[in-house]
């Protein structure tokens, strides 16, 4: 396996150096932990259940969170696509508002919702929604016209028409737009997180902040780089493929 | 077909092969019997299986013109006839089957269907499209399954009927596969069995073997002749292969180029089955295809003319050569 060997040695590579740098104590350790301090802050809060609780409540809120985008997306962007007085309109509008860091939210939400869990779901649904909403119009334009025909044709109407014809034929072209929209849903959480106890894992960052322990910040860190890319690489790699199976579609390289 | 020219006074002028008598239009003697009986025409006026009268359809081009599509179409179909249409690409041919599935509102006139007035798609009318309009991703059963699902059939009916419908295909093996591991033939002929699944009256075939090889061609034609005299379905069938339309259909209906209209009608009267190469074939085709020529002609012209879309008077006569 020539991949794996490639692997070993980038990641070796690193970690050497990154021991290196750490034992030529040109910063204090409170600054600059050593790989083995951040493995031992991960144990520790694995071993009180701190992480455990903060990636519960983390994911939790992630996908309430992500699970309303994908819903009100959906509908939204299908909406644009199909309404010409939308997409001229509205089209515009939800572009430009994708340079907007959900994150930019946060006082409204606050104002809106109060300090509590909403505000936070609030800035994650922002964060995500535009991207489900864009992926979904983007999609529902590519699928081959003649999916929406041919159902019509053998008597789908209305919400048949969507959940049992509309929806999987533009699956392939917003799966893209989903993964996307998870990413987004994944960072204004952490973000949010960040601002107020909340008890996720944006928090137990911002504690070791405040205890000025640097190997917990790290740990808390390639936490969340983790949760990212396992969710990335399982649920999304895993939905590309079936998908590919399915339409016999070759797999992007 | 001297009463209908009554019934519709501003049909245009059919010319009937001199060959056949001018009464023949209808269903005739086949090597099957026909399922549907009709009425005496004497008793009271026969109701069509499809009935088109002074069908327009015109559409505003992106420069803002608007442009005839389809000009006062008169046709009637009888019950268990197979009417084939041709017409040089840009007819119209295949927007006039969009019409009468419903997917598309006319402008004007009517669109009969056992003399009850087309409201929308219906699973009366079943379209069998081009390519590339089964469900990839559904397997072959569940593609052949979706449009009983649609109508609420019982599940338990539905297996029965998959199996039925793709055993008259000849793809029972299939059923569990995805439509990318299929043959365009195959394809073609899950999309026969899915669309005969929900039971039509009548079937809307868009050159469905356009795109196939010329001995998969050949196969399905037999194929579908069979499962036609088999289940005793109306077809129209929409080609530009004039030897195909005349290899399948009862009559053949010749359009003219924009705007489609009904130029003539051939009743094809050959025995069945018929096969492609036949020199009787050949040379039924041979007469339509005289009167083509002109049309695609004037099709060709227009595709030559840099992109300019022709503005054809309406009332003009096709035949003009440019």
């Amino acid at each position: 396996m020539k991949r794996a060997a490639r692997y070993i040695i980038f990641y070796s590579a690193l970690f050497g150096l990154w021991t290196l740098l750490a034992e030529l104590k040109i910063w204090p350790p409170y600054l600059f932990p050593t790989p083995w301090g951040v493995g031992e802050a991960l144990y520790a809060g694995f071993q009180d259940h701190t992480y455990w609780i903060a990636i519960r409540v983390s994911m939790q809120r992630v996908l309430i969170g992500y699970g309303i985008s994908v819903v009100l997306g959906m509908i939204l962007g299908l909406g644009v696509a199909s309404n010409k007085f939308l997409e001229e309109t509205m089209g515009g509008l939800l572009v430009s508002l994708q340079s907007l860091p959900s994150i930019c939210w946060w006082p409204l939400a606050l104002l809106w919702f109060g300090l509590n869990q909403n505000a936070i779901l609030f800035v994650v649904i922002m964060g995500s929604l535009l991207s489900v909403t864009l992926a979904m119009e983007d999609g529902r334009k590519q699928m081959p016209k003649i999916f929406g025909q041919a159902g019509r044709n053998l008597g789908a109407k209305g919400f048949k028409l969507f959940w049992y014809v509309l929806l999987p034929a533009s699956l392939p072209f917003i799966v893209s737009g989903l993964k996307q929209g998870w990413a987004f849903a994944w960072r204004s959480l952490i973000t949010a997180e960040m601002l107020y106890l909340s008890l996720g894992l944006g928090q137990v960052l911002m504690m070791g902040r405040d205890l000025n322990d640097m190997s917990a910040v790290i740990a808390v860190m390639i936490l969340i780089i983790a949760i990212g890319y396992v969710v990335d690489g399982v649920v999304f790699k895993g939905m590309e493929r079936h998908l590919q199976n399915k339409w016999g579609l070759t797999p992007a390289t | 077909m001297s009463t209908d020219v009554q019934k519709f006074p501003n049909q245009f002028p059919i010319s009937v092969d001199p060959r056949f008598p001018a009464d023949s239009a209808g269903p005739r003697d086949r090597t099957r019997p026909v399922s549907v009986g009709r009425p005496a025409p004497a008793v009271a006026p026969e109701i069509f299986k499809v009935g088109l009268s002074d069908l327009c359809l015109s559409y505003r081009t992106q420069s803002g013109e608007r442009l005839l599509a389809l000009d006062h179409i008169n046709l009637q179909v009888h019950p268990g006839e197979f009417v084939c249409i041709v017409g040089p690409s840009g007819c119209g041919k295949s927007t006039l089957l969009h019409l009468i599935a419903g997917l598309h509102p006319q402008t004007s006139g009517q669109i009969l269907i056992d003399g009850k007035p087309v409201q929308g798609p219906g699973t009366d009318r079943i379209m069998i499209f081009q390519e590339h309009a089964l469900f990839p991703w559904l397997t072959v059963g569940q593609n052949v399954e979706f449009g009983m699902k649609m109508k609420g059939i019982p599940k338990a009916e539905r297996e029965e009927k998959i199996r039925h419908y793709l055993h008259l295909v000849h793809l029972a093996k299939f059923e569990k596969s995805y439509i990318h591991q299929l043959s365009g033939g195959m394809r073609q002929r899950i999309a026969i069995a899915r669309a005969l699944a929900t039971e039509p009256d009548v079937l809307l075939m868009d050159e469905p073997f356009a795109a196939l090889d010329a001995q998969t061609r050949d196969l399905l034609h037999d194929e579908l002749e069979r499962i036609w005299s088999e289940t005793g379905r109306t077809i129209i069938f929409v080609t530009h292969n004039v030897r195909e339309a005349v290899r399948l259909g009862d009559r053949v209906v010749l359009l003219t180029f924009r705007p489609g209209r009904v130029k003539s009608e051939f009743p094809v009267e050959l025995p069945r089955p018929r096969h492609l190469e036949d020199p009787t074939v050949a040379r039924a085709a041979r007469e339509i295809l005289d009167e083509l020529r002109d049309e695609i002609n004037r099709s060709l012209a227009a595709e030559y003319n840099d992109g300019v879309k022709p503005r054809i008077e309406p009332g003009v006569a096709g035949g003009s050569r440019v």
